[in-house]
């Protein structure tokens, strides 16, 4: 028996399906989140007309977005930076917990030093303890080949059980000694605070600035650098890549580091510019390193793409917070999420592969 | 016991640029060992392919027990009675040994009966001395031991002919001792075997009759007892072509050694010793050809030489400067070119486009790029300049080189080798695969840079090729250097003899 539709692996990628696949791919998630709308009983426009207006029209909305969208920016592009040399690290989560850590080390210890100064020593914090966190599992993969989603995995157990231990099970340097009824950690110090910009009047935290810079220099890195041309053959073909003299085993570790940098990065925003302490309990439900291999996935592993889509991920999920209620169940943003995520998936088959019906197929042979 | 089980007529199988058999005729009678004898790319495998349904031949006929077939998939040929024992075993590690016997069974309920196919399975290893646990896991088994399930499953299916794929390359000596016992009982109940091999002493000791493919075409059918290791491997080798030596311009200097390999011993990618205490030297300008059978450590040979292998012993130097063991980077800073027998995932980086696997190896240098930065034009400009020179037809310098065909793969890959300038060149299998002209201009290439003064390792299983444009020619068997000849007025068939094992002490007499 053969099925009458097959997949043809497509010889060239014209650049157009690049972007169509992805918008087709979005509208195809709206048509089929309207069915089940649909089907609850809903008004599936009303219903795209409020999240539209909850998560993106207007000054207030769109900062919402903005603030949702940092975290999943940097997460994100931690998942991107891997995916580009065929590594799925999924331990954005947990290279998030340890960046933000660091960074509440500094951010509480800091005295009277500038804001300035503050902010870049509480981003280099994240950055550092997210690197060695992530290269941990570079190491792993570049001297014993374990697997590094099954690693980076586990290490997100870990990291969320190093911030239970913090924060309510020790009388850790992060732990707020005054509040022994809630465990909390120390407020971190008034100048660790960080900058928040009105842009016509938009609400632009300093985080999301950096992360858009992020996203530019990982552009260039990947497009216009050596090391970019060499994680680009790794990925092609490992094997080349050794014919060709590049070093692949410390590159595995750097892109790993690097990844993780970005993860950490956006930890230290966590803890500087949004909640303002190491909230281990929120950290762990916000679940924004898994977001941000939805967010990864989506942009098709490009960092450029990555900062819109955590925008757009962003807004949606701000919408769903504040729309939350009786008449607009909780899991509704997530099962639309899911259903972008599927047919985003879907789609980057379609950019790789054509359909072919098998009746073609035989009239080419007879031809 | 004369009776035809199969028979294949006038078999013609192109593919793009390759005539891979060209009018190959084969007959197997019931109740026999056939052995099919050839060099790698006599076309062996294609034929085999074609009786077990995996390929359609474009001209000749099938007969199975007297009646023409058609076959369009491995499953027709099955349902006929021919089973294939791959090379390369198709079986799932996790599972059991019964569970992998009826593996894609078709038209048996959803719900196996262990036992049942466990009892079976047991009958037949005991009928044919294949002794293996039904129950036991295949993660669990030897190489031989797996080997054996391979054939079971194939009984299991109730196949009447077998065809076995070189099935010794894994086995031990005494596994190969009982395989071959069991080639024979199988053969005494009637069934057919078609024993693929180049081993010229294993074929003498299992086989009754032998057809010999070359170059696409049988050279002809034998009954074992009638001929001798000799008589094969001249009919394997041929003489019939009276092939001409390239003249040089600018002959060989061995006086200056250019390649100099001490003693080099290296596993293989399975971590078993592949090369032994291998030393070789390669002189100025000078072609030396590495003759032998696939699979005897000339790629690792190549990979060694060439830094993506790191040797267990011994030492490799270019001039007097020594290459690092295992450091690519370090034999391409000394001037080693190599041009691998898996062009396009090993000597390039297939999706990337013609410009970037010309600058594969000379992105790190200063007119490639400065500060650590890339200069895209200075690549591209590179990229037209050998396009050009070397006549690689491809739409743009950014197609990417999946594209090309294969000689213009090869073009490109000779293209950034032979432009670095190198002081020697490995190169693997060049002309594999290319279609005449490709060929051609390869070897013209090959020639010219041992011409300008660079060393030449031809590692090739073509003969014919080493023997026309080597000085030298090295016989490889098993990881060793068994022979080392020079090319002018070289015994051909003394050469095919020591491909094959047969010690050249033995060949001398």
């Amino acid at each position: 028996m053969r099925s009458p539709i097959r997949l043809e692996r497509r010889l060239e990628q014209p650049k157009w399906l690049n972007w169509a696949v992805p918008l087709i791919s979005l509208v195809v998630a709206l048509v089929l989140g309207a069915i089940v709308l649909w089907l609850t009983g809903k008004n599936p426009i009303d219903v795209y007309q409020r999240i539209f207006e909850r998560g993106f029209a207007g000054k207030k909305a769109f900062s919402g977005a903005l603030e949702m969208a940092t975290p999943l920016a940097f997460t994100g592009l931690c998942a991107a930076v891997a995916f580009r040399m065929g590594l799925i690290n999924i331990g954005g989560e947990g290279q998030f917990y340890v960046g933000a850590i660091g960074a509440a080390w500094v951010g509480i210890a800091i005295g009277s030093a500038p804001t300035g100064i503050t902010i870049a020593l509480m981003c280099l914090a994240g950055m550092v303890f997210g690197s060695i966190y992530a290269a941990i599992v570079g190491l792993l993969r570049a001297k014993f080949n374990t697997n590094e989603i099954i690693t980076s995995l586990m290490m997100n157990y870990l990291a969320g059980i190093l911030l239970n231990y913090l924060i309510f099970n020790s009388t850790s340097y992060w732990r707020n000694p005054d509040s022994p009824q809630f465990p909390k950690s120390k407020d971190i110090a008034a100048r660790a605070d960080w900058n928040t910009y009105k842009i016509f009047g938009v609400e632009m935290p300093i985080a999301f600035l950096i992360s858009m810079l992020a996203g530019v220099a990982l552009w260039f890195l990947y497009k216009r650098t050596r090391f970019g041309f060499e994680v680009s053959v790794i990925a092609d073909s490992p094997k080349a890549a050794r014919y060709a003299g590049i070093r692949t085993s410390s590159t595995i570790v750097i892109v790993l580091a690097l990844s993780g940098a970005l993860a950490g990065l956006g930890g230290a925003a966590d803890v500087g510019n949004f909640r303002g302490l190491l909230d281990a309990k929120g950290l762990q439900m916000a679940g924004y390193g898994y977001t941000g291999i939805v967010v990864a996935a989506l942009a098709r592993r490009n960092p450029i793409t990555t900062i819109f889509v955590a925008i757009f991920i962003g807004g949606l999920t701000k919408a769903g917070y504040s729309l939350q209620g009786p008449d607009f169940p909780s899991g509704l943003v997530g099962t639309l999420q899911g259903l972008i995520l599927f047919t985003a998936v879907a789609g980057e088959i379609l950019i790789k592969y054509r359909l072919r019906t098998n009746v073609s197929r035989a009239a080419a042979v007879a031809a | 016991m004369s009776q035809s089980a199969v028979r294949m007529t006038g078999i013609v199988k192109r593919f793009p640029g390759v005539v891979a058999n060209d009018g190959v005729d084969l007959e197997i009678r019931a109740g026999e060992v056939h052995a099919l004898l050839g060099e790698n790319g006599a076309g062996k495998s294609t034929l085999s392919n074609i009786l077990t349904g995996l390929y359609r031949p474009d001209e000749g006929t099938v007969e199975v027990d007297g009646e023409q077939r058609v076959f369009s998939s491995p499953r027709d040929a099955l349902e006929a009675g021919i089973g294939m024992v791959h090379q390369h075993f198709r079986l799932v590690a996790t599972f059991t040994v019964a569970e992998n016997v009826v593996l894609g069974e078709s038209g048996g309920s959803l719900f196996m009966n262990q036992d049942e196919v466990a009892t079976r399975v047991r009958e037949l290893s005991d009928r044919y001395g294949l002794a293996v646990d039904p129950s036991a896991r295949i993660w669990q088994l030897s190489v031989g031991e797996q080997q054996r399930v391979e054939i079971l499953k194939v009984l299991y299916r109730g196949a009447k002919v077998l065809i076995l794929d070189e099935p010794t390359a894994v086995l031990t000596p005494i596994e190969a001792r009982s395989l071959f016992a069991t080639l024979r009982a199988m053969a005494d109940e009637g069934r057919s075997v078609i024993f693929i091999s180049h081993k010229l002493g294993e074929v003498m000791s299992v086989s009754d009759r032998v057809t010999v493919l070359r170059g696409g075409r049988t050279v002809g059918t034998v009954n074992t007892s009638e001929t001798s290791t000799r008589g094969l491997a001249s009919m394997m080798v041929g003489r019939s072509v009276e092939f001409e030596r390239v003249v040089r311009d600018n002959p060989a200097d061995t006086s200056v050694t250019v390649l100099r390999v001490d003693e080099i011993s290296a596993n293989d990618d399975r971590g078993r010793a592949s090369l032994h205490d291998i030393s070789l030297t390669v002189g100025k300008g000078e072609i030396v050809g590495v003759a032998g059978v696939a699979g005897n450590g000339q790629r690792e040979l190549a990979e060694v030489i060439s830094g993506m292998r790191a040797s267990t012993s011994g030492r490799i130097s270019v001039g007097d400067e020594l290459v690092k063991s295992g450091k690519a980077r370090s034999a391409i800073a000394r001037g080693i070119a190599h041009v691998p027998e898996d062009r396009l995932h090993t000597g390039l980086a297939a999706s990337h486009s013609v410009e970037d696997n010309l600058a594969l190896k000379n992105y790190r240098t200063s007119t490639i790029s400065k500060f650590r930065l890339l200069k895209r034009r200075a690549i591209r400009e590179q990229a037209t300049a050998l396009v050009e020179r070397y006549d690689v037809k491809t739409p743009n310098t950014t197609t990417p080189v999946r594209l090309l065909s294969g000689g213009n793969v090869q073009k490109v890959l000779l293209a950034r080798e032979f432009s670095a300038l190198p002081k020697v060149l490995i190169a693997a299998s060049p002309t594999r695969g290319l279609d005449v002209g490709a060929i051609e201009a390869v070897r013209e290439r090959l020639v010219a840079a041992a011409n300008e003064g660079v060393g030449v390792l031809l590692i090739s299983e073509d003969l014919d090729e080493i023997m026309s444009l080597a000085d030298r020619i090295l016989v490889m068997y098993e990881g060793r250097i068994l022979d080392d000849v020079p090319a002018e007025g070289a015994d051909r068939e003394r050469i095919g003899l020591t491909m094959g094992g047969s010690n050249v002490q033995e060949v001398a007499k």
